[in-house]
């Protein structure tokens, strides 16, 4: 079967220990996790997770059955199943002098990136957008030097009224 | 069963006493909750982090304590009384050291689907993370083998805690929850009030099954030429038992019952196979591989039941009842899936009855072969054969005595001699295949049925994992049977070696164990051997005329080995049949 990857959304109860639970049970059963973002939902009490995984469907379906086992689980979505908005953030520094500035600046502001940050011999640039588009912002910067990458993971949502 | 053991009094008495809203200690709610949950037994070993619980134990008549030697005894013992009365099963030790003994004790009972509650200790909150004394982060060590957990920080939430645990425990597929209480949770006071009601938004497990695929199955039902019903736990665990015995005698189909699903089903009736898989019969796992339909009631299609998932079943079309979803589709893909539990989608089923009209020449090769391919060994007239001891001891019992087993070959040959009529009358591990489990989990089925005949069937391997706990059955004079199948050897390691690793026997041999005899009677526990056929037959009488615990061993051949036996990686009917073939 053809494996892809998938983002899965998966609504909690805000306890102490349930990421360990959710990561856990993705460690033990042999899924994969690409990125896990957790923060608060529209419910207070309960948090949302969104987790990017890869595999096949059976192993999407498994994934799915065993999440709904865990009790502080309240509710799976696999978003990838429908038209959906997925997002990530990333801060990049960048290494420039002071000469090199411009041309970095440029390229930013073609990704509709931001410089939020400049210091002697950097700058800290600040991209939004779905994984490819960071990616590819990534590789642009790669050639002036990358000191530090940090990127948020995948949060993403259903199209529409859904 | 004894008179150290104070009658019970009723549940409503119970309620009626404890039910009244006052201010009392974590220790007290924990007490008077586990009253009210109807708990009448308790296994458990103090220490320092459970000390308030233990001192509010000081006196409480309630509920039975029974205080087990090691950890590990009182929860194999809270297993056995779960399998065996159905009901939650509830163990209590101390953090640290006390809470990783339940350990081993949790994955069986996990990996089994059996209801426990497990109470830990842990040091009070302000020393939690701090690497204290006796601290051991209890619910996150068992997060994979628990079905939920609780580390309680507010002694106010401690009411509700207890019972969405026991709710968890014993509904939907059942399985162990911890409820980890630091010690100035079990000190503080607060205004306890009974919890009754439940708000779990998560967890609302699939009891009724999809009318769609019941149609679809009674479709399949009156189609099949070659059907045959594969029953598990889940038979006895939802109840089904009556509904299953219905079902097969509606359909006229064949039916095969899983190691943890014996005693679903009378053996003695005529479309009953026997035992499937590794060392199944002749007769059910052909029966598998040949089905045009396989019929999975509660069973989750171990590996040890499959063989070869690729060869596994070729022909049929796959039918898979299961509460837990997970298990539909997870090894073997599922033509017809059900979700819902077994007993009531049995009795829908039987609303409908639909007969197998195109297998008639079907069960007489069904018939034929349990003629032809019974279970069987060579028997001698010099040496005990542990065949013939399991035999010898169903026989004397008429197949009515509750049986736990250790794990090994004699947990084997006890699954494949002894003849079960009814359920929660066999109790062993099978998914995790405890050592260990044998005996303790006998004591705790005494505690549940003390008007039965309980009869533990260790190897001397096994014995000497748990055997401390012969302390606690002299005290409270809890009459199990101890039978120890002695062969000197680790047998069933012993098998594989010879039959896989060419007779290379590596650290088998069990020199040195003790003398099992006066090792039962240091304890105060009567006890007796037998060499022979002639001694077997007369201490096992008097074994079952003995009122109290008598531990029995009977010394059988070294090399003898379970058969049929299909080795791993081999289709299950690509079976090695033994000396006898």
């Amino acid at each position: 079967m053809m494996t892809k990857s998938h983002a899965i959304a998966v609504l909690v109860n805000d306890q102490p220990g349930v990421l360990q639970r959710v990561s856990g049970l993705f460690g033990r059963r042999g899924f994969n996790i690409e990125s896990i973002t957790v923060g608060q939902s529209e419910e207070q009490g309960l948090s949302r997770m969104v987790i990017v995984t890869h595999g096949d469907d059976k192993t999407l379906e498994q994934i799915e059955k065993q999440l709904y086992k865990l009790i502080d689980v309240i509710k799976v979505v696999n978003l990838s199943s429908k038209p959906m908005v997925a997002r990530e953030l990333a801060l990049i520094k960048v290494k420039s002098e002071p000469s090199e500035r411009p041309e970095i600046m440029g390229l930013v502001e073609t990704f509709r990136a931001a410089v939020v940050d400049i210091g002697t011999h950097s700058l800290m640039v600040q991209v939004v957008g779905d994984t490819e588009k960071i990616d590819a912002m990534i590789e642009l910067l790669t050639p002036y030097g990358i000191r530090e990458l940090s990127r948020t993971g995948v949060t993403a949502m259903i199209r529409g009224n859904a | 069963m004894n008179a150290r053991i104070p009658e019970m009094r009723s549940t409503e008495e119970l309620r009626e006493k404890w039910m009244k809203p006052e201010v009392i200690t974590g220790s007290d709610i924990l007490l008077r909750s586990l009253v009210l949950e109807g708990v009448d037994c308790v296994f458990g070993y103090p220490g320092g982090a459970v000390l308030y619980i233990y001192d509010a134990l000081y006196g409480f008549n309630d509920f039975h304590h029974l205080l087990t030697r090691h950890e590990q005894g009182a929860i194999h013992a809270a297993d056995g009384y779960a399998r065996a009365s159905g009901k939650v099963g509830v163990c209590i030790a101390t953090s640290g050291p006390g809470a990783t003994n339940l350990v081993t004790g949790i994955a069986t009972a996990y990996m089994d689907s059996v209801p426990l509650v497990v109470i830990t200790g842990n040091v009070a909150t302000t020393l939690i993370g701090t690497d204290a004394f006796q601290e051991a982060d209890i619910t996150g060590i068992t997060m994979p083998i628990t079905k939920h957990s609780y580390l309680v920080r507010d002694v106010k939430d401690l009411p509700r805690v207890i019972h969405e645990a026991f709710h968890i425990a014993n509904t939907g597929r059942k399985g162990p929850v911890l409820i980890d209480i630091p010690k100035d949770v079990s000190a503080a006071k607060t205004l306890f009030n009974p919890v009754e009601t439940l708000n779990l938004r998560g967890y609302n497990p699939t009891v009724q099954p999809n009318r769609l695929q019941l149609d679809k199955l009674q479709a399949a039902i009156s189609e099949a030429e070659r059907p045959v019903i594969i029953a598990g736990g889940g038979v006895i665990y939802s109840g089904g038992h009556e509904a299953l015995f219905e079902f097969v005698n509606n359909t006229g189909i064949p039916i095969t019952t899983t190691l943890l699903g014996l005693g679903a089903f009378p053996s003695g009736h005529e479309l009953w196979m026997g035992m499937p898989g590794m060392h199944g019969t002749f007769t059910a796992n052909h029966g598998i591989q040949e089905a045009d339909l396989l019929i999975n009631i509660g069973a989750r299609f171990d590996d040890r039941v499959t063989g070869a998932l690729g060869g596994f079943a070729p022909l049929a079309k796959i039918v898979h009842i299961d509460i837990d979803p997970a298990e539909i589709g997870k090894n073997v893909p599922a033509d017809i899936p059900i979700v819902g539990d077994a007993k009531t989608v049995l009795e829908l089923l039987n609303q409908n009855p639909v007969y197998t009209e195109k297998a008639d020449a079907w069960r007489q090769t069904i018939q034929t072969r349990k003629q032809e391919k019974p279970l069987k060994y060579i028997d001698s007239d010099t040496e005990l054969k542990p065949q013939w001891v399991i035999e010898h001891l169903n026989e004397t019992t008429h197949g009515q005595a509750i049986v736990t087993t250790d794990v090994g070959q004699h947990q084997m040959w006890a699954a494949q001699y002894y003849k079960f009529n009814q359920p929660r009358s066999w109790i062993t591990s099978g998914g995790l295949g405890t050592m260990g489990f044998g005996f303790p989990s006998a004591i705790g089925a005494q505690m549940a049925h003390p008007e039965r005949l309980v009869i533990s069937i260790n190897g001397d391997g096994g014995m000497q994992m748990c055997s401390q706990e012969l302390a606690i059955c002299a005290i409270n004079k809890i009459p199990v049977k101890i039978v120890v199948i002695n062969n000197q050897v680790l047998g069933m390691v012993r098998q594989w070696q010879e039959l896989i690793y060419e007779n290379r026997y590596s650290h088998i041999d069990l020199a040195g164990s003790p003398d099992f005899v006066k090792l039962a009677e240091a304890y105060g526990v009567k006890g007796l051997r037998a060499t022979n056929k002639e001694e077997a037959k007369k201490i096992w009488q008097e074994a079952l005329e003995t009122p109290g615990p008598v531990l029995v061993e009977f010394v059988v051949r070294k090399g003898e080995n379970v058969y049929p036996m299909v080795t791993q990686g081999s289709t299950i009917d690509q079976m090695l049949m033994g000396d006898s073939e």
